[in-house]
């Protein structure tokens, strides 16, 4: 006997319960408005300043010598060197990178910790070329209530001319923001010339091709999609946070119960119960990502400040207390409400422990710039043959040496074997000062040498055959001074 | 659009049935996805354009060009060439030094050790092993021992010319196959191994009596092996008296080389090289160890 069970999906009831609505909703685009004030103000400076370090840096130069790049911050592929002012890093040494990563890592927790989302608000790319990207639209189109308007009309010879202006300039600005970034990887001054006489290599057009569209679509297009659906620090950043974290946040201890102006003051006069919050919505106009903070905390919030400032122009406008949202923490809501007293920690063990790794990392990675060597030597033992008898009966050993040089002057390296009384030395090629090899080895360089170690008969008397001596091999800068040193072994067997 | 052109829907998945009905089992219509059938289609079309551009069908004495006249064998002759364009001011420079200049220049020794590398490894390695260790019968390299000399000059002339080749320059000498061409007895023989090794300090039984092996050498040996047994490069007689032995040091494989003689080969390379690459060869060459 079999049952059939008619399930109709489509006709299933969605409507009751939020949680089973579509997965997908269409994307509303937002049309945040201009506000004015403090948040505003250092918005702006942070703006001008991170972008102006992005597009100028290339240009700063940095004299390091005849033949060295002349470039401040360079990453230099084809020769394998990265120079950052008076740091030069070669490719062995991508570890200070890693620490630079693990500071920024923790210089970010530490900002979490003490202020949410500063890096979101203000820092972060995404924000300061969206940023910059809104003030083009809002200078071509006007402010939001123009740009609904503009939007919902019907197509013009005005609408096209401001959409082109618009799409125009930020094309413009994705272009030179690709501009920019190749510009690290070459001497600037030269390649801006190669650039603008079509000379450049093919590699850095295409680059520029590559960082425009992504400025363009990311900045002008995607905005805040990006931090919503994109981007992996929201939800990070919430399992690192703490009550005592200030945040972005609606006082609503003060605002409630919200009401227009009229009834709030009708309410006053009559004893009765009234919030500031006068439900203006400028706060949700003024957001860049959409959101009503008056919600409460929530992952769309960059925390950018902006509805701060939108909501002190009103009150200053209806005479209550500015700093109706403000800077401020849950904990602290509550406790007007509840009467306590507030609590600020900003030193709390999770502070100390981000700020004290930070000057932990910090001192390590000081610490290996100030000690980094110059000098280096590398040995490896031949493979095939592995030891070679002379005609007297001896042992011959076979080594590749790989010289390091990393000072800004040619330096002559002497060799000394240890650990192999009576062994002779010869390194292919080298010049030797009483007897001892010395390989010129070119500044900023490395120079790879073939070592030879034979041990004659009357000295290979002296160390037992059939066994594996080891041996040093150490390199010292007969200009500086500096030795460096590797082991391997003398093999008879 | 018409009532009819909707196809019946089948309840359980929501899918429209392409209204066959077998015993009533109704035929779902799940057509290929659309993006499947446009790079189908997109894939059949640069198939067209590829067998137009590119040689593709073959005919029955030959195949079709493609009408830019790409060819693998065309593109490996112009890869050559960009290859040679690329190193040309660098081997302009190894043909212009002597050797003895290249192996203390650096940038020349490095170029020139990076060419030979890649040359040894590619012609030589064979024979003499990957890092010229050799093997029975083919000289290792790094070793102080040399059948025709050490000295950069000589293993350049070895690499010309090679070693009973074809070169009419070729390095050339016999050892007589003293045994089978009937030249000594076969207790001659024996004696003159047992003293050869007795040159090099090794053992040979008790009660030989070395003063014959000493006769048979002096008659037959000494005029390429020298008196002494110490060789003679000038005609590539090995160093009988030192601890290196091409063929072994045993008295049957001292035997073997007295009958039969000796006659490795080692081919010309002068003729399949440039001038820059026999250079840079001798260079590496000389750089294993033994060089003089």
């Amino acid at each position: 006997m079999t049952t059939t069970i008619e399930i109709d999906h489509r006709n299933a009831d969605h409507g009751g319960d939020p949680d089973e609505g579509p997965l997908y909703f269409a994307r509303r685009k937002i049309q945040p408005i201009a506000v004015h004030g403090r948040f505003r103000r250092i918005k702006t400076v942070l703006l001008l300043v991170t972008l102006g370090i992005y597009y100028l840096l290339p240009f700063v130069r940095w004299d390091r010598g005849a033949d060295a790049p002349g470039q401040a911050v360079l990453i230099d592929f084809p020769a394998r060197r990265f120079y950052f002012f008076f740091v030069e890093i070669w490719p062995q040494e991508f570890y200070y990178v890693t620490g630079l990563l693990i500071l920024a890592a923790l210089a970010l927790f530490l900002m979490n910790a003490v202020a949410g989302r500063i890096w979101c608000g203000y820092l972060c790319p995404q924000t300061v070329w969206t940023d910059l990207f809104l003030g083009v639209e809002r200078m071509v189109e006007g402010d939001r209530r123009a740009r609904l308007l503009l939007d919902a009309a019907p197509w013009s010879a005005e609408k096209l001319a401001k959409r082109t202006a618009k799409h125009g300039i930020w094309l413009l600005i994705a272009w030179w923001t690709g501009g920019a970034w190749v510009l690290y990887f070459a001497d600037a001054p030269t390649l801006v010339a190669e650039l603008a006489t079509g000379t450049a290599p093919l590699v850095a057009y295409g680059w520029i091709a590559v960082l425009t569209g992504t400025t363009y679509f990311l900045a002008g297009h995607m905005r805040e999609q990006v931090c919503t659906y994109m981007c992996p620090w929201p939800r990070i950043q919430a399992a690192l946070t703490d009550e005592h974290a200030l945040n972005v946040t609606y006082r609503y201890d003060r605002g409630e119960p919200r009401m227009s102006f009229k009834k709030a003051t009708a309410a006053r006069a009559a004893a009765q119960p009234a919030g500031d919050c006068v439900d203006c919505g400028q706060c949700v106009a003024a957001c860049p990502t959409g959101v009503d903070i008056r919600a409460g905390l929530q992952l769309d919030c960059i925390q950018c400040g902006l509805c701060i400032d939108a909501c002190d122009a009103v009150m200053e406008k209806v005479g209550r207390p500015t700093a109706l949202i403000a800077y401020d923490t849950e904990l602290n809501v509550r406790a007007r409400i509840e009467g306590r007293p507030e609590v600020r920690r900003i030193v709390r063990p999770r502070t100390v422990l981000y700020a004290a790794l930070i000057v932990a990392v910090g001192a390590v990675m000081l610490t290996a710039l100030a000690t980094r060597t110059t000098t280096d030597v590398a040995v490896i033992h031949d493979r095939n043959p592995v030891f070679v008898r002379l005609s007297d009966g001896g042992v011959r050993n076979g080594y590749t040496l790989r010289l390091v040089n990393k000072t800004t002057a040619a330096a002559q390296l002497r060799i000394v074997v240890g650990g192999l009384p009576g062994v002779g030395v010869e390194v292919i090629g080298a010049e030797t000062l009483d007897g001892v090899p010395v390989v010129t080895v070119g500044r900023d360089q490395t120079r790879e040498m073939r070592m030879v170690l034979s041990l004659h008969a009357e000295a290979a008397a002296t160390v037992a055959l059939d066994q594996v001596v080891p041996i040093t091999v150490a390199v010292e800068n007969l200009t500086t001074g500096e030795q460096a040193t590797a082991g391997d072994n003398f093999r008879t067997r | 659009m018409n009532a009819h052109d909707h196809k019946p829907v089948d309840h359980v998945t929501g899918t429209e049935t392409t209204g066959h009905e077998w015993d009533g089992i109704r035929e779902l219509n799940t057509p290929l996805p659309r993006w499947w059938l446009w790079s189908f289609y997109a894939s059949i079309v640069f198939a067209i354009g590829y067998m137009v551009v590119y040689p593709a069908w073959p005919l029955i004495t030959g195949h079709t060009a493609g009408v830019i006249g790409w060819s693998s064998r065309g593109a490996v002759a112009s890869d050559v060439a960009a290859l040679q364009a690329a190193r040309g001011d660098m081997t302009a420079q190894i043909d212009a030094a002597d050797l003895a200049a290249i192996r203390t220049d650096p940038t020349l020794q490095a170029f020139a050790m990076a060419q030979g590398r890649t040359t040894f490894l590619d012609n030589c390695a064979g024979c003499h092993g990957a890092g010229g260790g050799g093997a029975k019968g083919y000289p290792n390299l790094n070793d102080d021992d040399w059948l025709w000399g050490g000295s950069l000059e000589a293993i350049e002339t070895t690499i010309r010319h090679g070693i009973r080749s074809a070169d009419p320059d070729t390095r050339i000498t016999d050892m007589p196959a003293f045994g089978r061409d009937g030249l000594l007895e076969r207790a001659d023989i024996t004696a003159v191994a047992r003293f050869v090794r007795s040159l090099s300090g090794q053992e040979v039984p008790d009660g030989t009596d070395l003063a014959a092996g000493a006769q048979v050498f002096a008659d037959n040996c000494a005029a390429c092996h020298g008196d002494d047994g110490k060789g003679n490069r000038d005609v590539g007689a090995p160093d009988l008296t030192d601890a290196i032995w091409l063929f072994g040091s045993d008295e049957s494989s001292i035997a073997a080389g007295v009958t039969n003689g000796r006659a490795s080969v080692m081919p010309a390379w002068g003729g399949r090289f440039d001038d820059a690459t026999v250079k840079s060869l001798v260079v590496y060459v000389h750089a294993f160890g033994g060089g003089e």
